[in-house]
């Protein structure tokens, strides 16, 4: 059952309209608000997988790569709005988010570069690593408003959507559609194979030949890049950027925890997980805490990890394609088992 | 900026103090990251465990942090060895320890640090023991006792464990897990025993650890996030299970997050450890001592 290119484009399409025109019949702006972050997510969980899941290597450093993005556009914003602008032109969002997915993509490769060579655990500790210092200089650098934090003036109005956030939203979800796309043609490419021997066993994908650091470099950057394309309009979401919300660990673990427990080795795993937990942690937020909240997060991700490590997609597959040959043969294991020799 | 040598002797000092410290918090994972391969992210959690056992100890029987921590070592290795049956069943029995092994440690650490979070609240909790307040002048050199007793019983520790690994028969039998584990399976010995026991000893390093940190400074419950960075930072610094190489590395870090602290301001401090980290990871991946 695999949806050629543009037709999945097109049902892409149909959702963006048809969620977007829901959200407007529903008529409270808090939708927009919620969506947002929820969209965001998927962009993030989607990101995450195309490293973490396709490739095997965990990157802890989420927070790092969405708050570049973040904070290029302040930097932009500085730069260019305002009494003491250097350079007073208007930048829309979809440009800043290039810029911000050029800066985290660059910034991934260079941290690949340096650490992909070794064993996984070291890219993984480098990547808290990078958040941890990239912070340390957003705190450092006032120009972007250091520890103080930096305020954006949100337009109130964009021209044909309307209000403002609205308009954020709808980004938002044209970048869903796009990272899910990219993750979706990669899954069904000579790269995504590739990706896929990397993470199954990396040592003999080199020995046939995979250019593996070639690979999980390629991985890197998408992956940051898109982060950090995520992290672009942040600031004119949040409208009061501050380093330690947006460089926050919840990031790192909400884009851990949605594709795992959506189920990492497909692009509708993240999207489900994301969608999800998500709005499960909106609902928390609102109606219990949001400390609770990160609680159901962390217990969700154990609890998945332990019992059902291929994450909702290979429950939901593992019930469909419960062949009747399968049942025999894990019948005739079963029963070797007593004497068998592991 | 007036450079000026009492300064820099009050930095270096307090660099060697906090470094024996470093050395202790490392001392754990140098056992489960370095010599087990188990990469356990959620390790600086334990130690704000142990940081509140021995504040809630202090608070109601105003017993000794120190003391306390000693005592509740048992149990922070029953949780460690319960820890590694979990990991072992669900991750390392089934070849997953890569990717979800590294989930399964990062929702510990979460669950650790919202629920103390959830329960304490996030304010700075601190111990009383007769020798948080006092100094000792030699010259121009302060050597605060709240930083000498953390350092002495850290590189107790780190002795009490380098002596554990190279003389006893399960010190050396963590030692040959770490290399085949199948020959240790032809000696009769059961790997997965050896490593639960290893793995037990680097949880019940984090009492003590807890416990120095709390004597040093307050402590909420995120504050171990800093710690993750930098006890890897040391503990891949010195070179992979090398327990003197931990020590080495925690003193180096120590006294250079201490300078960069009193010549640049304390906000550049965390960076340090961090810029440390990569750079080894970047120059020389095998660390200080590496074998």
């Amino acid at each position: 059952m695999t949806v050629r290119t543009p037709t999945f484009l097109l049902i892409c399409l149909i959702v963006v309209v048809a969620v977007f025109a829901a959200s407007v019949a529903i008529g409270n702006d808090y939708v927009f608000f919620a969506g947002y972050v929820i969209l965001q997510y998927v962009v993030l969980s989607t990101a995450w997988n195309i490293l973490g899941g396709y490739c095997g290597y965990v990157n802890f450093g989420t927070a790092g790569f969405f708050a570049l993005g973040a904070y290029s556009t302040v930097a932009i914003y500085k730069f260019t709005t305002g009494d003491d602008a250097s350079f007073p032109i208007s930048v829309s969002i979809p440009v800043l988010m290039l810029v911000g997915g050029v800066v985290s993509g660059v910034i991934g490769f260079g941290m690949g570069y340096l650490t992909l060579r070794l064993r996984g655990a070291f890219f993984s500790i480098a990547t808290l690593a990078l958040a941890v210092v990239l912070e340390t200089l957003v705190v450092n650098w006032d120009y972007v408003g250091g520890s103080r934090g930096a305020y954006i003036i949100r337009p109130e109005e964009i021209a044909p959507i309307g209000n403002y956030i609205r308009y954020l939203f709808l980004i938002m979800m044209l970048l869903a559609v796009a990272a899910i796309t990219v993750a979706r043609l990669i899954e069904h490419s000579r790269l995504g194979y590739g990706f896929a021997t990397i993470r199954d066993d990396e040592l003999a994908a080199e020995a046939s030949g995979v250019p593996t650091l070639r690979l999980k470099l390629i991985a890197t950057t998408i992956s940051g890049a898109l982060m950090g394309m995520a992290g672009a309009p942040f600031p004119y979401y949040i409208s009061y950027l501050q380093p330690d919300s947006t460089f926050a660990l919840d990031y790192a673990v909400n884009s851990i925890a949605m594709p795992l427990i959506g189920g990492t080795t497909t692009w509708a795993g993240p999207l489900i997980g994301a969608i999800l937990l998500g709005s499960l942690q909106q609902i928390a937020t609102v109606t219990i805490s949001s400390a609770v909240n990160l609680l159901l997060v962390g217990c969700l991700l154990v609890g998945f990890v332990i019992v059902a490590p291929n994450g909702i997609v290979g429950l939901v597959r593992s019930y469909w394609q419960r062949k009747p040959e399968e049942f025999v043969g894990r019948r005739r294991i079963d029963a070797d088992a007593p004497g068998s020799v592991p | 900026m007036i450079f000026s040598f009492d300064l820099l002797i009050n930095a270096l000092v307090s660099g060697i103090l906090i470094g024996g410290f470093y050395a202790a918090v490392t001392s754990g994972v140098s056992l489960a990251f370095g010599i087990l391969d188990i990469v356990n992210i959620a390790h600086p959690a334990f130690i704000i465990l142990g940081s509140y056992v021995a504040y809630i100890v202090n608070e109601t029987f105003g017993l000794d942090p120190i003391l306390t921590a000693i005592v509740v070592m048992p149990l922070f290795y029953l949780l460690g060895a319960g820890i590694y049956q979990v990991y072992y069943v669900s991750f390392e029995k089934r070849g997953q320890e890569s990717l979800r092994g590294l989930a399964f440690f990062f929702g510990l650490l979460f669950i650790t640090e919202v629920s103390l979070v959830l329960y304490f609240g996030v304010d700075y909790r601190y111990v009383n023991a007769a020798y948080i307040g006092p100094t000792w002048h030699l010259g121009v050199v302060e050597i605060p006792l709240r930083l000498l007793v953390p350092c002495v019983v850290g590189l107790l520790l780190i002795a009490a464990l380098q002596l554990t690994l190279t003389r006893s028969f399960i010190g050396r039998a963590i030692m040959a897990v770490a290399q085949d584990q199948l020959a240790l399976r032809l000696m009769a010995v059961d790997p997965i025993r050896i490593k639960r026991i290893a793995f037990g000893i680097s949880i019940a390093t984090a009492s003590l650890a807890g416990a120095c940190l709390i004597i040093i400074q307050p402590v909420e419950p995120s504050v171990g996030r800093e710690y993750i960075g930098r006890v890897f930072a040391i503990c891949v610094l010195g070179g992979l299970g090398s327990l003197p190489g931990a020590v080495l590395a925690a003193m180096l870090i120590g006294i250079v997050e201490s300078l960069t602290s009193t010549f640049y301001g304390p906000s550049w401090a965390p960076a340090v450890s961090f810029g440390f980290l990569l750079l080894t990871l970047a120059v020389r991946p095998a660390g200080l001592m590496g074998r």
